[in-house]
């Protein structure tokens, strides 16, 4: 008997003592009931405070660029859910520009490919696109991390995260997968709606754009991230020689001038709209879609009318509350989170 | 008492036993032995050398100042067919002309056997451009050992890199030179097909009438050619003039062809 009574005492006690410690103040990713299973392998990269703390710094790091100008957060900037808000195009270094609208940096572990042209395959490749891009960051990975070696404050924060002052790429860009896993939108009023959270409702004129969403818009951007995660030639052009979108990393001619379809959470935030932020408003975008649609041979199918009339039949009433709705889709929470702030 | 000879009988036989059995067995044809390849590169009929001039298929002067490429995904034939595939966490090389080290590859701890055949891949693996970050340590980490030879932006490795300068190539209004440059790369897309220059080379090892010999003792040594210049043609004349950049564009295919067979072996020294 005293044989079992000992590890039994001691387990005991052992459990009484984590009974005495604060809960602990972080809980990782926010994993919303409406949404399903994270394509993102959690699994192979938990997210602890330590990590996530260092993928922060990381992120709001101007030593990423080749002269210490630009850090992600300049062209993903919190309050606009990780956009860049007015920018058409961003200003990268040198001021240099790029040829495409910074996109949001929001859900991302839901996500199965990234950037408008969909290039990379896996959120912890995605930084590096950035890093090395001649018009963003323009700098090596390998100088990156030999910086953060030299660093005084890195090398402690990697231990912390990973166990030992060790700074190597798996490392460096887990961090920043783990500050980005975090960065979960799903607390709008529509996603309180559809949760049936205790009183939350949605006004009537967003339920009517509601159901006229999902039959003139639901096609692509579909469940609630609100995108089919496809690449689509949206008419915005009938000339692709500038960027010629998926195809420039799919090679194939079906490809030419197809662009992926981005959420639109947030949508209020994060303006100018479409790959190359033609668009200021809402009403910008939805008047394209009823009337601005170009031809071209890769145009999407689903803007194709049967009477041979391009893009979507929008009255301005049905335009009115389609924005209604849409507005229901900005998440204050995420937006003003300064957990994820600078 | 009885109990302690029956052990002290057992152990003894056993100690008598399995020499014997070693000897039986222990032909040449057991253990493990190393291969050693060597990336020999070449221009044409010449050793190549950097910032020498060569003369390409379309009849351009060409002087080279990178030739990088991936091989792996090693696999040792014997002459019945069977083969002998070298494990994937040793099976990737990087192979850069101006780093001798890395163009002697070593396949450790291959079975002993006469092998008549080499296979392997010119590039990475889709399986392997799909990894996780984790998985890819050494020549493979788009940071250190790979810089240079990743797409970041169109996630993958740059399977060949070949650049230069020729009076026949454009002027690169960057830099004032006559320039080309082939990175090529393409595994074949991650989520739906494109395009897939992954290329598997298949050579036959013989050293005169005899296969390529693995012993436990030792292993055989591949010297091979790798001639840059066979990127310029077969099937398909490449023009600095005309095409002087090829990166991931439909034109890789063209160059994936053409260098589809610039490695050949040359000869095979036998332990």
């Amino acid at each position: 008997m005293l044989k079992y009574s000992l590890p039994l005492l001691l387990l005991l006690l052992l459990a009484a003592c984590r009974k005495d410690e604060p809960a602990a103040p972080f809980s990782g990713p926010f994993l919303p009931a409406n949404f399903p299973a994270p394509a993102y392998d959690l699994a192979l990269n938990p997210v602890t405070e330590d990590g996530f703390a260092l993928g922060k710094k990381l992120f709001y790091e101007r030593l990423l660029s080749r002269d210490t100008t630009i850090a992600c957060a300049d062209c993903h900037i919190s309050y606009a859910a990780f956009s860049h808000p007015d920018h058409a195009t961003s200003h990268g270094i040198d001021g240099l520009f790029g040829k495409r609208n910074a996109p949001a940096v929001q859900n991302m572990l839901w996500r199965t490919s990234f950037f408008w042209d969909g290039g990379v395959p896996n959120l912890d490749l995605v930084p590096l696109n950035a890093i090395q891009s001649p018009v963003e960051m323009d700098e090596s990975p390998a100088r990156v991390l030999e910086k953060l070696r030299a660093h005084p404050e890195y090398p402690a924060m990697f231990k912390k995260a990973f166990g030992s002052e060790e700074v190597n790429t798996a490392r460096f860009l887990q961090a920043l997968s783990q500050f980005m896993a975090m960065l979960v939108s799903a607390n709008s009023p529509y996603d309180r709606f559809v949760r049936l959270e205790p009183g939350a409702t949605l006004p009537a004129e967003a339920l009517e754009g509601r159901d006229l969403f999902a039959q003139k818009c639901g096609t692509c951007h579909a469940t609630d991230q609100f995108t089919d995660q496809t690449y689509r030639n949206n008419g915005i052009l009938n000339d692709f020689t500038h960027d010629r979108g998926r195809n420039e990393v799919s090679t194939l001619p079906d490809d030419i001038g197809k662009f992926r379809v981005p959420s639109l959470r947030n949508l209020t935030a994060t303006a100018p709209y479409m790959h190359n932020g033609k668009f200021k408003t809402l009403e910008a975008v939805l008047d394209h879609y009823a009337a601005g649609v170009k031809d071209s041979p890769t145009l999407d199918p689903l803007l194709r009318q049967p009477d041979g009339s391009l893009g979507i039949p929008l009255t301005a009433d049905e335009k009115t509350k389609i924005i209604a709705f849409l507005k229901t889709l900005t998440d204050d929470d995420f937006l003003r989170d300064e957990r994820f702030a600078e | 008492m009885q109990k302690f000879s029956f052990w002290y009988l057992t152990l003894l036989l056993a100690a008598l036993v399995v020499p014997a059995c070693k000897d039986k067995t222990d032909d040449e044809l057991t253990g493990f032995g190393d291969v050693e390849i060597e990336f020999d590169n070449r221009a044409g009929d010449a050793a190549l050398v950097f910032g020498t001039e060569y003369t390409n298929a379309a009849g351009e002067k060409v002087k080279f100042s990178t030739f990088n490429y991936f091989v792996s995904n090693f696999v040792l034939v014997k002459e019945d067919g069977t083969e002998y595939v070298v494990p994937k966490d040793s099976c990737y090389f990087l192979c850069k002309h101006d780093d001798l080290e890395s163009r002697e590859v070593v396949l450790k701890n291959v079975p002993a056997g006469d092998y008549t055949g080499l296979k392997f891949m010119i590039g990475i693996d889709s399986a392997k451009s799909v990894s996780p970050i984790t998985e890819r340590s050494g020549v493979l980490d788009p940071a250190a050992g790979a810089n240079g030879m990743y797409w970041s932006w169109n996630a993958g490795y740059i399977f060949v890199k070949v650049e230069g300068t020729s009076p026949q190539a454009p002027v690169d209004p960057g830099t004032g030179e006559n320039t080309f440059q082939y990175h090529t790369g393409l595994f074949g897309g991650y989520d739906s097909p494109t395009l897939n220059n992954l290329k598997t080379v298949s050579l036959e090892t013989h050293h005169g009438d005899e296969p390529a010999k693995v012993r436990r003792t030792g292993g055989p040594h591949f010297h091979l050619y790798v001639d840059v210049l066979e990127m310029f043609s077969n099937p398909t004349n490449i023009s600095v003039a005309s095409n002087p950049t090829s990166h991931a564009g439909a034109y890789s295919k063209t160059v994936a062809d053409n260098y589809a067979d610039m490695f050949v072996l040359d000869h095979v020294h036998n332990p």
